[in-house]
């Protein structure tokens, strides 16, 4: 058998981050069709999985991957899948199924140009509303965005956790930068790992409702083949999991879908605050756009400007109790991504007219660089 | 304020000649055998072999805002058409390499520091010219002061397959001696 944590120093492209994060945190299950910019991940998982005994399917399509991590997921695996918006369109059917069905399971989106075929080898980041509502129906998701490889190897690892511990699809929201990138990644000894895996029932067999939840909002999760029985459906069900379409259940159980997430939103939401104390300026970015944001908000904070960052690695749920808080203290926000305004919107309606919220928006293509980033700061503090 | 210490350098040529193999090479060098901070970024059309590409190395001591090049220092090409496409990001006065075997620099080379090495064709004589990048990256190893010759080394070691391994050492040394006299021919700012 080989490694499967392999500790140390390396010079990884993010997709090998991803792949190599997802072996780490116990990923044996991958599921998935080829796309750029997201290929090198199932590359390296089908090279790494036989050393490890893991499964690796390619499927005929995005569809089958879908469906075929969610079965995997069941049946007791950590499993994922890795694509590009145009798969995550795809797959859109069958993630609202595992958000229905509260099955644990990671995907992956390595962003490119869109919207449809678009930029196939460039970067964006205009899938952030599509990972949070791509699928129909009222729910609540977990999506995580990394700046770097090392941030890939890490998120991809948090994203298990969470996916395990909600019972819940989470969606690493890279993009073709972060894939496509190589750099530094320091893989810490398997001891230091931590490593979450899903509640199981507590209870016999003969007492085993698969969708009767805890306080904590979340139902123990059997796999399937260890004596529990066990009832699954897309349909609106009761806590035996028999299907149950009325409006009382429907209440009940989407309600619960969406509180299990927003109730605790305190432990899945993750900032990092840099230059905040007495910022009067706040830059407001995620994914690869906080990296030059960091050097710009220095480069600004040297010209005295009273500038900070806030930088989001939890995309979904957003960060609202951290944004209404600055919105108190900070007098603009300044949001640049590589879309035309979707993280802005949600920063502006956080800030409610409190303070000023600026959009700087890139269609793709091209990473925003530290002094473009930099000139914005200056605009607006002269205003 | 002070300025990051990015160090950069683009290799440019055609999928399939190992431009993005030189970069890995030399940015793995950088940060595992170097103990440096690095990025490798590419750029590559969908046909991914047979167009012009390039892949671009920066190199730091500290965390790297951007991971392409900004304003490379050196320019290693070894295609005509990717020549003509990415010569201009080279920045002004810098250093550039060609695979002399198969890159005719013109009038606008005379804006950088050429330095012409006969890549492709030491390559063939050695027996494969799939070693070419290997030759480039000793000359490059022993010209630039970003990277040492031994961490390159040490990663073309752990890049080529074993199989290949002495006759890629060989071609890489073959490079740092051909690097070796033109810094004695000239002096090359860095």
């Amino acid at each position: 058998m080989g490694k499967t944590v392999l500790t140390g120093k390396h010079f990884w492209y993010g997709n090998i981050a991803i792949a190599e994060g997802a072996i780490a945190a116990g990923c044996r299950f991958f599921g998935g069709y080829p796309i750029t910019p997201a290929s090198e991940i199932a590359e390296h998982i089908s090279k790494r999985f036989p050393e490890i005994g893991g499964i690796f399917v390619q499927f005929e399509d995005e569809l089958a991957s879908m469906a075929a991590i969610l079965g995997a997921s069941w049946a007791g695996a950590k499993s994922m899948t890795a694509t590009s918006g145009p798969g995550l369109s795809l797959m859109m059917e069958n993630l609202g199924l595992g958000v229905m069905m509260e099955v644990p399971t990671v995907v992956v989106n390595i962003q490119r140009g869109g919207p449809s075929t678009g930029l196939p080898t460039l970067t964006a980041q205009g899938d952030v509303m599509q990972a949070k509502w791509g699928s129909h129906g009222p729910y609540e998701i977990i999506a995580l965005s990394p700046d770097s490889p090392q941030e890939a190897f890490d998120l991809t690892i948090r994203c298990f956790n969470l996916a395990e511990k909600y019972r819940v699809p989470v969606i690493l929201l890279a993009s073709e930068t972060v894939g496509h990138s190589a750099g530094k990644v320091i893989v810490p000894p398997e001891n230091e790992i931590e490593l979450i895996d899903r509640k199981k029932p507590t209870v016999p067999p003969e007492e085993y409702l698969p969708y009767k939840p805890d306080e904590d909002l979340i139902p123990p999760m059997a796999y399937a083949g260890e004596g529990y029985a066990i009832c699954t459906t897309g349909l609106t069900h009761n806590e035996k999991g028999y299907p149950d379409v009325s409006a009382e259940t429907q209440e009940k159980l989407v309600r619960r879908l969406n509180d299990k997430i927003r109730k605790h939103m305190e432990e899945i939401v993750d900032v990092e605050e840099e230059n905040m104390e007495d910022a009067k300026i706040a830059v407001v970015s995620y994914g690869q756009v906080s990296r030059p944001v960091k050097r710009a908000v220095k480069m600004a904070r040297e010209d005295g400007i009273k500038v900070g960052s806030i930088k989001l690695i939890t995309i979904w749920p957003f960060a609202e109790n951290v944004i209404r808080k600055w919105a108190k203290q900070v007098e603009l926000f300044i949001v640049p991504e590589l879309n035309y305004g979707q993280i802005y919107l949600e920063v502006k309606r956080e800030v409610a007219g409190n303070s000023e919220t600026v959009l700087v928006p890139r269609m793709g293509g091209k990473l925003i660089t530290p002094q473009e980033i930099y000139r914005e700061i200056k605009k607006v503090s002269k205003k | 304020m002070k300025p990051e210490t990015r160090k950069e350098v683009m290799f440019a040529g055609f999928g399939g000649q190992g431009i993005v193999t030189a970069g890995y090479i030399t940015g793995e060098a950088a940060v595992v055998y170097d103990d440096k901070v690095a990025t490798l970024t590419q750029v590559y059309g969908p046909e991914a072999r047979g167009s012009a590409c390039y892949s671009g190395v920066v190199i730091s001591h500290e965390e790297i805002s951007y991971p392409y090049p900004l304003n490379p220092q050196i320019m290693v090409v070894m295609n005509q058409e990717a020549y003509e496409k990415f010569l201009p990001k080279l920045q002004q006065g810098g250093v550039l390499i060609v695979d002399s075997t198969i890159v005719k620099p013109d009038k606008l080379a005379e804006k950088y520091q050429l330095y012409k090495v006969p890549a492709t064709e030491i390559a063939e004589k050695m027996g494969a010219r799939v070693i070419a990048n290997v030759i480039i990256l000793g000359f490059l190893g022993r010209i630039w002061d970003a990277i040492s010759v031994e961490a390159l080394q040490e990663a073309v070691k752990t890049r080529v397959p074993k199989k290949y391994l002495e006759l890629n050492l060989k071609a890489f040394q073959t490079g740092v001696k051909l690097g070796e006299k033109a810094l004695k021919k000239k002096i090359i700012k860095r």
